[in-house]
């Protein structure tokens, strides 16, 4: 499968990207085919993407967040083990409270990577099934080191 | 600052042993923490506790040039650093559209090679010696040295090399470099041999990894596993295959695919690779295009206004680079997708319901490099 | 030509002559606890010194060559080194068991030496169900093994005593059974009858092949009773850190590791008594010539000779094997090992009624 087979695919599936303001939008100009949503569609497109078989993203390859001072992306890295046409998930979320669904029952391993983001972006994964510290020690909750505004002068050193 | 020790201490349901497996640990292979809870022998829950070596390589990333941070990098997953610089360096050529020079080409293929034979080597030993067989151990260092001499000619050092820059490789190939690799290969095509005898042959190891830790197909591939892993259970994962970079379409081997998914396939899978890395090498060593072996480039490079992500086949499995850049001297964001951290998110699935001994002949078979998981 | 057995007499003779029958004896007895223990932290030294060689040899390294000439003194300098280091004992441990423990397995270990033959006519106490004593001291250790584990307060420790225990309470079925076999073929337990037994041959050879497979046994059963490797299971480094000697320190811990020497020592000193003639020398038939130079060796060295044979065996498993799993050991025993040796015992019964042995 190609990039445009696929974004033809896409586009057909779901209408969010045709409609008067899309709250979808499809970017080409990466290698990947990148596509961004907004928050209140994710569950419903993940699930689509990994069920529906004609794209069958059963591979979720790389899970992280982006802080934009603004704002945060979640980003995700699917790809599908038939079609091999990865695609790119971005997902804008508020900084202060950011909030989203678990994929963690769909891709098994985002249980570990969303756990990751967690602790460094302190992005609340509704419903996953065990959101704790996993690479910070105890008492580490909330302080959100990967952000850029992060400040730790006993361990940073800024050049 | 520093780190209390967070022992999870016994405060289970009655019947229920709670063991601390690490952070020292001699099977962890590094400062791995797993708390196990028990049911006499049999494990009915594995928890890993990460963290004992993480550095945050990837904010230090942020603000280090994109020629500085590829040097952090070796140190994450230091058996294969060639292949994380490697990884990193292909990523910013591909930001930067730069075209590497063949001879660089050539020279990274064989050290990518290289390192994944040195890898699997230590991991035979270490492996054997987890499951109670100290003696291959040695024997795999034997060959290990050989080709850590190798790289030490060229590359200066032996475990961490920085050999990879963006463009080409940091210095050209040492004149015994093609003498002191014909002499390996036919060493370790005898060696191979042996390791056989010893260890795949032997009832008691057969016994110990087959039908032991089994994943299968589908669960391989939501748990994101790659490398070794995941072709053990018959995923097609091979980065070289799928995805080529450098000269891999050019080169003649095969993706290894066992179909067990047990721990004797995954060991099955890597002593088959060693042999298909010995025979790219075999295949390039002669044929070392002659020519530059870096590129030309700026010296303060900097990346367009975008996201990158490149892909790398490391001895442990699919390792990947993603870069935002702002435009500016360094990334905006840096994001290591290392194999391993994958590969361990499997262990409580694959370990669950067998004994201790079970759990670290698994261990063993996911090969895992502390380091590389923490970042 | 002086052999143990003539110095011993001769010391005999002076004791009696120059003091009175019972200083003689205390004497005696002085003597035989003090060259007990210096035969003790003899092997000790000997054997850790031959294991580390052995290893470096299959490991195509060369082990210790620092200390002395060619690395000899090396194990003296360590057991040095764990003379004079703390032995610590942890906080939730139960001291007293802790600190017994050790004392019970080596206690257990120089207790087996009494009856076992060392040359011609040289044995301290030839009593007569010697085998049968060997036997049954030998399984007492698993006791000191138990309480090491319950007293660390560790769970690793327990895990190994746990382990340890069930490894050693199968095993001796057939070690036992093994023996059994030989003491079948003899028609006696005690050690002097059954090595005169074998003054035409040794049993390996006379017992045909339920000998053969006796033999085979019993060297299994014995690494497995021993704790070493492939059986190491109650140890298992790379699972249980060190097994129930997890806690153990200093001069502690060197009391367990030369007992399990010490074992070793003897169990094999049991195989060459049993299968290979003790103290016999080789003998060929009717080879006069062969059989009188065979004799002009002394009977200890013989002895000594097919005991190192047998140990090297042993750490030759132990270089070269992967562990086995707990289940996978008791299998090994429970479905395999025990019904060989019981079928073998009526084997050798059957062998042993018609006279079918030479």
């Amino acid at each position: 499968m190609t990039k445009e087979d696929l974004k033809i695919k896409l586009i057909e599936l779901f209408p969010q990207f045709t409609t008067e303001i899309p709250s979808a939008t499809i970017d080409e100009s990466g290698t990947w085919l990148k596509m961004n949503i907004s928050k209140e569609d994710f569950l419903n497109v993940v699930t689509q993407l990994k069920t529906n078989l004609s794209f069958h993203f059963d591979f979720l390859f790389c899970l992280t967040c982006i802080d934009w001072k603004t704002h945060l992306t979640m980003v995700y890295h699917f790809t599908s083990t038939t079609h091999r046409q990865p695609l790119v998930l971005q997902i804008t979320l508020d900084r202060e409270h950011p909030e989203i669904e678990t994929v963690s029952s769909i891709w098994r391993t985002a249980e570990f990577h969303e756990r990751e983001v967690y602790e460094m972006f302190g992005v609340n994964f509704l419903h996953h099934p065990d959101l704790r510290l996993l690479i910070l020690p105890d008492g580490w909750e909330n302080k959100r080191p990967m952000l850029k505004d992060f400040e730790d002068p006993i361990n940073m050193i800024k050049l | 600052m520093y780190r209390e020790t967070d022992i999870v201490q016994d405060t289970s349901i009655e019947g229920d042993l709670i063991i601390n497996v690490g952070p020292q640990h001699p099977s962890t292979h590094g400062v791995l923490h797993l708390v196990i809870t028990l049911n006499g022998e049999t494990i009915k829950k594995i928890e890993p506790h990460l963290g004992y070596i993480h550095r945050s390589i990837e904010k230090m990333c942020e603000s280090l040039s994109y020629r500085q941070f590829i040097y952090v990098t070796s140190k994450m997953d230091y058996l294969s650093s060639h292949i994380n610089n490697h990884g990193c360096a292909l990523c910013i050529e591909n930001g930067l559209q730069i075209e590497v020079p063949p001879r660089a080409q050539a020279i990274r293929v064989l050290m990518d090679e290289l390192t994944r034979m040195a890898s699997h080597q230590l991991w035979w030993g270490a492996n054997a010696m987890d499951i109670g067989a100290l003696t291959p151990f040695f024997h795999a260092f034997r060959e290990r040295e050989m080709i850590n001499d190798i790289f030490e000619e060229t590359c200066g050092t032996r475990l961490t090399m920085n050999y990879m820059v963006p463009g080409g490789v940091m210095a050209d190939l040492h004149p015994n470099f093609q003498k002191r690799v014909k002499e390996f290969i036919p060493h370790f095509k005898s060696k191979i041999v042996e390791y056989d005898e010893l260890l795949t042959d032997n009832i008691i190891f057969q016994n110990r990894t087959k039908g032991i830790g089994i994943i299968s197909k589908e669960d391989a591939i939501s748990y994101g596993c790659t490398g070794p892993v995941a072709r053990g259970s018959g995923v097609y994962c091979d980065v070289r295959k799928l995805n080529p970079y450098e000269i891999y379409s050019q080169l003649k081997f095969d993706e290894i695919i066992e179909t067990g998914g047990d721990c004797f396939a995954r060991y099955m899978v890597r002593m088959r690779e060693m042999k298909q890395s010995l025979s790219i090498i075999e295949q390039l060593i002669d044929v070392i295009p002659e020519g530059d072996f870096q590129a030309k480039t700026k010296a303060v490079l900097k990346l367009p206004k975008g996201e990158f992500y490149s892909q790398i086949e490391t001895a442990r499995g699919e390792f990947g680079v993603y870069i935002v850049s702002e435009g500016g001297t360094t990334p905006y964001r840096i994001k290591f997708r290392s194999p391993g951290f994958s590969n361990l998110s499997a262990l409580d699935f694959m370990a669950r319901g067998s004994k201790i001994g079970d759990l670290i002949a698994i261990m063993g078979s996911l090969d895992l490099v502390i380091p590389d998981i923490d970042r | 030509m002086p052999s143990l057995e003539n110095i011993a007499d001769i010391i005999h003779t002076w004791l009696n002559i120059t003091f009175n029958s019972t200083t003689a004896l205390l004497i005696e007895l002085v003597i035989v606890a003090v060259s007990a223990i210096g035969l003790f932290s003899m092997l000790g030294l000997i054997l850790i010194m031959m294991e580390r060689k052995v290893s470096a040899y299959m490991q195509v390294r060369l082990g210790p060559n620092r200390v002395g000439p060619k690395g000899m003194f090396q194990t003296v300098a360590d057991t040095l080194k764990l003379m004079v280091k703390e032995g610590m004992t942890p906080n939730g441990a139960d001291k007293f068991l802790f600190n017994l423990a050790p004392f019970i397995v080596m206690i257990v270990a120089m207790v087996i030496l009494a009856p076992l033959a060392f040359a011609k006519n040289f044995q301290l106490w030839d009593l007569n169900i010697g085998i049968l004593f060997v036997a049954s001291v030998s399984s007492v250790s698993v006791i000191g093994i138990l309480m090491a584990g319950w007293a660390s307060n560790n769970k690793y420790s327990l895990l190994g005593a746990m382990r340890s225990g069930a490894q050693i309470v199968s095993y001796e079925l057939s070690a036992g059974l093994s023996i059994i076999t030989i003491v079948i073929l003899t028609g006696s337990l005690k050690i002097s009858t059954i090595i005169q037994s074998q003054s035409d041959g040794w049993w390996i050879f006379k017992g045909h092949i339920p000998a053969l497979i006796a033999f085979v046994i019993f060297i299994i059963a014995v690494t497995a009773e021993t704790n070493r490797a492939p059986f190491d299971l109650a140890e298992a480094e790379s699972e249980l850190t060190a097994g129930f000697h997890t806690e153990y320190s200093g001069m502690k811990f060197a009391l367990f590791f030369l007992a399990e020497y010490v074992n070793i020592f003897i169990v094999c000193v049991l195989g060459a008594t049993l299968f290979l003639g003790g103290w016999m020398p080789l003998h060929f038939g009717t080879d006069t010539r062969f059989n009188e130079l065979m004799d002009y060796i002394p009977s200890s060295l013989w002895l000594f000779g097919k005991t190192f044979f047998l140990i090297f065996i042993i750490m030759w498993f132990r270089w070269t094997f992967p562990r086995l799993r707990i289940d996978q050991l008791l299998n090994l025993e429970w479905k395999y090992l025990l019904p060989i040796s019981m079928f073998n015992l009526l084997l050798t019964t059957l062998m042993a009624i018609m006279g079918w042995h030479f």
